[in-house]
């Protein structure tokens, strides 16, 4: 008797603080008054860590921004992918279908930013891309639109001059997938047009164990320069093998995207990275005072230096912001989508817009060094190409 | 020529490398027959160790690869004696599906503590860099791991042929009953082999993190490289996997160098040719166990 009474009494207790809490819950989030972001990353998998920088950066906006805009109150809701194209898509239609939202947002590698497409299409919900960077993303639906980069922005740019400052002869290095083949294609137009030549052309498998021979091919040929794309986790083992091989010694320089000198890792790399020169859209070491606030408010919360990843999804968060700003809460996916073109601001990696035509970022690109500043590596930015376009598409 | 014998001694050191990470599998998949495909995550532990020690600890690197070993041999017995020995009785697909399962368990426990990033272990100074040796550069690292598996291979096979350890081992693994009857005590035998595998296996990890890279991934994405040294050069004993090994590590280095385009396939063509020719690998029994 005595148990029973106890126990219905802290039934009684859990019942009302339930209610309670449904109360406090329900008056701010009724459903009209909410804007849903359904933000698919890779959390888990090889390409966790764009998944987490791109997480963190979001989290950082809205701690910065607050969490309303033009009255309603914007909900996160992450799905994780593992970059697996199949599982984007199931996420991308459980979150149009059962989640109702009205952005899908993230897609750290082309194959999955590609299998939502068809999807925003069909929904006509804004799909923003934060991190693939391959050209061809945005003409695959009107409602893509991406604040990352795209592979021909800075593979260009370096291609351009590398010819310009005495590098004569390179080998090639790069990633047997679309994001390389793009990079080496790019830079290849831009480098032999301007009268260099590419002495060999190696593209490395993507789960690549051991660079060593391809390695060894690149030191036989004797080029002025190596050009290299490797997805971002895997520069790391090659900037060590690069060293281990005395590639550094026989005078070969790295150059490429930034890619392989992600901040991520950088610190990591060792001094055999020290005077790699890249091409990149974001570098932590960039002097503005945005930048400068953004890297020290980053590194306080989650303790690490923010990437190039992180910025496209501060930059992403922003534009969805920037859009319902616009619309005054108007959440119909072609009117976002009109509102976010043209869009124009600072970011940490500096002045950036979205192209009204393509949907496709603007950015500058800066031409960085690797030097060590107060005992850590960075990439320290020295030359500027302003505004670039993605040169990429397809339909000019 | 130089190219010939640079790319002959990336090869033997690749090789030894797999060879160290996968023999420790060829023990438990042919002497005790049990499919073990959480082996990697026994290397990943003890890269992780390796790491930790030098990296955060400041420890020699040369003082922590035995802690490497003793660690992923330590987890090694711990777990053949609260789970896979329950399982040594069990089908095939049993264990299959345990070890796969424990393999997910571990890259998830490795990312969660450890972050998912790429981690490099801080090597001396001594142990970087090539030296020239009549033209043929010998990269500092790779030799090391060529004499340390070196050794290694010589010992093992020392212990396994000359030994009283090693002829109770042959005895338990041939007819397990007739061992048992004679006062051998083939659950210790097979606990003893097993942590050794797994400890070899931690070695292995430690070694090859500044060459394959060491992140939470790593018993998934190297599974398929050791079981095809144990399918090529079949089970029944070291010299077969060793072999292997070398003949892969230098197949994979020169196809890479030589057809660059087709580099990533010569591993498996040499598999499947190797296969057709000789279905129980290279030095594997004839007759069926």
């Amino acid at each position: 008797m005595f148990e029973r009474k106890q126990l219905s009494h802290k039934a009684t207790w859990a019942a009302a603080v339930a209610a309670i809490a449904g109360l406090a819950g329900l008056s701010p989030a009724k459903a009209q008054d909410s804007v849903k972001i359904g933000l698919i990353l890779p959390m888990t998998g090889g390409q966790a860590s764009t998944g987490k920088q791109i997480e963190n950066a979001i989290k950082l906006y809205m701690q910065q921004k607050g969490d309303t805009v033009a009255g309603k109150k914007i909900e996160i809701i992450v799905k994780d992918d593992a970059a697996i194209p199949d599982k984007t898509k199931t996420a991308a239609q459980e979150l149009i279908v059962n989640d109702k939202v009205n952005f899908i947002a993230g897609f750290g590698v082309t194959p999955a930013a590609l299998a939502a497409a068809p999807l925003a299409t069909q929904a006509k919900i804004p799909e923003v891309v934060m991190a693939a960077g391959t050209s061809i993303i945005t003409e695959r639906s009107p409602y893509i639109v991406r604040t990352s980069f795209t592979l021909a922005q800075s593979s260009t740019i370096i291609g351009d001059w590398a010819v310009k400052n005495g590098i004569k002869k390179v080998a090639t290095l790069t990633s047997d997938y679309a994001p390389g083949n793009d990079a080496l294609n790019f830079f290849k137009q831009h480098f032999t047009a301007g009268g260099g030549e590419v002495v060999e052309e190696v593209k490395v498998p993507l789960q690549n164990p051991d660079f060593a021979p391809f390695l060894q091919r690149m030191k036989d040929a004797k080029p002025d320069a190596i050009f290299v794309f490797v997805p971002a986790g895997q520069g790391g083992n090659f900037m060590k093998q690069y060293a281990e091989r005395g590639l550094d010694k026989a005078g070969i320089k790295v150059i490429g995207p930034g890619d392989v000198t992600d901040d991520d890792l950088l610190n990591n790399m060792g001094d055999a990275v020290l005077g790699t020169v890249t091409a990149h859209l974001y570098s932590a070491a960039h002097p503005s005072q945005m930048n400068k606030d953004f890297v020290a408010a980053y590194k306080k919360a989650f303790g690490n230096r923010p990437g190039f990843m992180a910025v496209g999804g501060y930059d992403g968060i922003h534009l969805i912001y920037e859009a319902l700003k616009k619309t005054s809460g108007d959440t119909n996916g072609d009117k976002l989508i009109e509102a976010m073109k043209g869009q124009k601001w600072e970011s940490p990696r500096g002045p950036i817009s979205i192209d009204p035509e393509t949907r496709d970022i603007v950015q500058n690109i800066y031409i960085r060094k690797v030097e060590k500043v107060d005992g850590e590596l960075y990439n320290v930015e020295f030359a500027t190409f302003e505004a670039v376009k993605d040169l990429g598409k397809t339909k000019k | 020529m130089t190219a010939i014998l640079t790319n002959l001694f990336d090869g033997v050191a690749y090789g030894m490398l797999l060879f160290v990470l996968a023999c420790g599998l060829a023990v438990t998949l042919g002497l005790m027959n049990f499919v073990n495909l959480a082996h990697g995550a026994f290397a990943m532990a003890g890269g992780y160790v390796c790491m930790v020690l030098v990296n955060r600890m400041g420890w020699p690197f040369f003082a922590a690869l035995p802690l490497a070993f003793v660690s992923a041999a330590a987890i090694g017995i711990v777990l053949e004696r609260t789970l896979y020995r329950h399982l040594y009785a069990r089908s095939h697909l049993d264990q299959v599906l345990f070890t796969i399962g424990l393999t997910f368990m571990s890259v998830a426990a490795v990312d969660y503590i450890q972050g998912s990033s790429r981690v490099f272990i801080n090597l001396p100074a001594a142990l970087q860099g090539q030296f020239d040796l009549f033209g043929v550069g010998i990269g500092r690292y790779r030799l090391m791991i060529i004499v340390i598996c070196g050794l290694l291979t010589i010992a093992l096979q020392m212990v396994l042929a000359k030994t009283r350890f090693g002829s109770r081992l042959r005895a338990a693994v041939d007819d397990p009953r007739a061992a048992s009857g004679l006062g051998i005590n083939v659950p210790q035998v097979f606990a003893f082999t097993f942590a050794f595998g797994c400890g070899l296996a931690g070695l292995g990890g430690a070694l090859s993190a500044e060459i394959l890279g060491l992140d939470p991934y790593f018993p998934l994405k190297f599974m398929i490289y050791f079981l095809i040294v144990v399918t090529v050069g079949g089970s029944s004993s070291i010299t077969g996997p060793f072999l292997a090994s070398l003949l892969l590590g230098i197949g994979d280095v020169a196809g890479k160098y030589y057809v660059p385009k087709m580099g990533p396939f010569v591993i498996y063509t040499m598999m499947i040719v190797i296969l057709i020719w000789r279905p129980n690998g290279l030095f594997g029994r004839t007759a069926a166990r």
